[in-house]
């Protein structure tokens, strides 16, 4: 069936995405440009690969991913909530960061340029939804069984609990908003920014755990701009978690698209990969309605 | 979106910013308070940068004993692998060339309170404009024809994908920051499809070669240079160095430009178009990038390929902030740059060359966060300074 293939495959593509965009919109709706989902992403991967490497349990990869996203979302605290320096260049700096550390590591610790070993995983590991309908289904099925695929699609609902139902949420908020207002009632901007960020990248970790732990390794450079896809869905879906949601989920549905019209040989894959792109330039262009951006986005006071 | 924080402009800043000492410390003595001030220029201009050298040097000897080597030997190994030899140097003057133009495309924009993060996309399309011009013009041009064509195809490509976020930025107030990196993906995913659709040498990712415009390498001049890639280019990047910083600091034009990047109610209020000069920066900006193409495909190998530029556009920004968005330190930051990327091949059998990417985000972590830190530093110190002295704050009018 080809609706059950399309729908395998767009769920193994949206949840990263999903897992990623929920760390971009927390991070952004405390009021810290959330550039570097790329770089929390690939380093989550690298985090997962290892621990899986040297426990030889996937969940304990998982945990691996996390960790090595919260690590890397505790040093963007430091350079952009701590010392106050410029979040843009913080975000570019730690992208660059992590693919040279992750390189430099990974020929340390697999004297490999390009890979890490196998490593154990969850679900299935081969590209099983481009097959026929029966793999697809295997796949499907496996999808099922991987916890963060139901990590992934919980996320963003959760990130929407946590920043509009709880008390920590209203202050989150308010920090992102009006700094400044929040001081007044006794928040601590600072200290608030930083559990946001560290959040953030336990969660672009996690879908970069994803990413290592359905394919069974870490491959140099293996998050091809995800991260900045799911920056994309954050903008485009106006920071509000469930727009969000739809717009990862559009994403990885034009991606599947393309890829299942690409042995047909019709449309060419390079402007299928520029839809997420073109799409976020027209909403900050206004041409999906007016962007509203956390006010305090990027101030570093 | 909101405009990020402004970039650190502090190169033409310091004075201005710092020259706020309490007025009873001025009027008692003058020429006290100037000197104080222009020493804190100094050094809020000069420290960041040695500390961030600093912070690399510290983190490069933990990659390196992590690895077993000798730090000491490391390091010996590196200069001697960049200006220890020719062939060294000039691929340290080549890689130095394509820097110092995705530096001052930066460090241009950054001057106008603009970040241009499309140093990667502007590149590659500015010398692929040049490589398809040169397949263009028949063969046997001569080259005072065929050069200056390029290098304005070059300059006319880039400058054309950096109108556009400025454009936006004019009209919507779109955050250039976002849209430069959409671009880039956008841009370069445009040209792979024209590439490899529709102009490629068979069984390769590149153009076919230029009929015309191809400039001498350094190694037909000096033969002691042989085998590297060094070139005229690198003359190129000079002058446009030179024109940047005349422009800036010199013309009406570059002033507005500083004006709107320190304050654009102030300049606006003045009667500067803002937009307008957002847009102007953009595309300059762009410009100079696309100028950076010229390296590979006019000086090197003389056709277009995927992916010639191999993160340039991104370490541009480093050079940027290490160059403190000046034309000249951009080029000293260039070669800096340049440097430890030749020197991580030298060194590539003793220690991973990606130490050197890793030293290289260090560098840019460490300057960005040196920069507000030695400022706030510096200002702490200034402050306790005048309490020692016993200034009496200033007596407010009623």
């Amino acid at each position: 069936m080809i609706a059950l293939v399309f729908l395998a495959q767009t769920l193994r593509i949206v949840i990263p995405y999903l897992l990623a965009a929920a760390g971009g919109v927390l991070s952004e709706r405390v009021g810290v440009i959330a550039l570097s989902l790329e770089g929390f992403m690939l380093g989550g991967a690298f985090g997962a690969a290892v621990t899986a490497h040297a426990t030889g349990s996937a969940w304990a990869g998982l945990l691996g991913g996390a960790v090595g996203g919260v690590l890397l979302g505790l040093l963007q605290a430091l350079a952009a909530v701590r010392f106050k320096a410029n979040q843009v260049v913080v975000g570019v700096a730690l992208n660059l960061l992590t693919v040279g550390v992750t390189r430099f590591f990974l020929r340390f610790l697999f004297d490999s340029s390009s890979n890490s070993p196998r490593v154990a995983g969850f679900g299935a590991s081969a590209e099983g939804a481009a097959g026929g309908a029966s793999s697809a289904a295997t796949a499907f099925l496996g999808s099922l069984g991987n916890p963060l695929v139901w990590i992934g699609l919980a996320i963003l609902p959760l990130v929407g609990w946590l920043l509009w139902r709880t008390p920590f949420g209203l202050r989150a908020r308010a920090v992102g908003e009006k700094p400044e207002a929040a001081t007044t009632l006794g928040v601590s901007v600072d200290r608030v920014r930083w559990i946001g960020v560290a959040l953030a990248g336990a969660c672009a970790g996690l879908g970069g755990a994803y990413l290592a732990l359905d394919q069974h390794q870490f491959t140099d450079g293996m998050t091809a701009g995800r991260g900045y896809i799911a920056l994309a869905a954050v903008i485009f879906g106006r920071w509000i978690p469930g727009r969000v949601a739809l717009a990862c989920l559009g994403f990885a549905a034009a991606e599947t698209l393309q890829i299942q019209l690409q042995g047909r040989g019709s449309f060419p894959s390079q402007f299928v990969e520029m839809i997420p792109y073109a799409l976020t330039i027209l909403a900050l262009a206004g041409l999906a309605g007016r962007a509203q951006a956390p006010a305090a986005l990027g101030r570093a006071e | 979106m909101p405009a990020p924080s402004s970039p650190p402009t502090d190169a033409a800043a310091p004075a201005a910013r710092v020259a706020s000492a309490p007025p009873a410390v001025s009027e008692s003595q003058p020429g006290r308070a100037a000197s104080a001030t222009r020493g804190r220029a100094l050094l809020e201009g000069l420290l960041p940068p040695l500390v961030a050298l600093l912070v690399a040097l510290l983190v490069g000897d933990v990659l390196i004993l992590v690895f077993g080597q000798s730090p000491a030997r490391v390091y010996g190994l590196l200069l001697e692998g960049t200006w220890g030899n020719a062939y060294g140097f000039g691929q340290v003057l080549y890689k130095a060339t394509t820097l110092s133009f995705t530096g001052l495309a930066f460090a241009l924009a950054a001057r106008a309170g603009l970040f241009n993060v499309g140093g990667e996309s502007q590149l590659a399309m500015g010398g692929f404009a040049a490589a398809v011009l040169g397949l263009a013009l028949p063969t046997g041009t001569p080259w005072p024809v065929a050069v200056p064509l390029c290098i304005a195809a070059a300059a006319v490509g880039g400058g054309a994908v950096g109108a556009i976020p400025g454009a936006l930025r004019a009209r919507f107030g779109a955050s250039e920051v976002i849209v430069t990196i959409m671009l880039n993906f956008i841009v370069l995913a445009l040209l792979n499809w024209i590439v490899s659709a529709h102009l490629h040498v068979p069984e390769t990712l590149h153009t076919p070669e230029m009929n015309a415009g191809a400039v001498g390498r350094l190694s037909d001049l000096l033969p002691a240079f042989h085998g590297s890639a060094a070139n005229a280019v690198a003359l190129v990047a000079l002058a446009a160095a030179g024109a940047a910083w005349w422009y800036l600091f010199r013309t009406r034009g570059g002033y507005e430009l500083r004006a709107v990047g320190l304050q654009p109610d102030a300049a606006e209020y003045a009667g500067v178009h803002v937009g307008r000069t957002w847009l102007r920066a953009m595309a300059l900006s762009g410009a100079i990038a696309g100028l950076g193409g010229l390296n590979y495909v006019l000086g090197y190998k003389h056709y277009y390929e995927e992916g010639f530029s191999a993160g340039a556009g991104f370490l541009g920004i480093a050079v940027a902030l290490v160059g403190r968005n000046n034309p000249f330190g951009v080029l000293a930051a260039a070669l800096l740059f340049a440097t430890l990327s030749q020197g991580g091949l030298a060194v590539n059998a003793l220690v991973p060359k990606q130490m050197v990417e890793v030293l290289q985000a260090v560098v840019i972590l460490a300057m960005v966060t040196a920069v507000p830190e030695v400022r706030r530093v510096l200002a702490r110190a200034a402050g306790a300074a005048l309490r020692r002295d016993g200034a009496k704050p200033a007596k407010v009018a009623a």
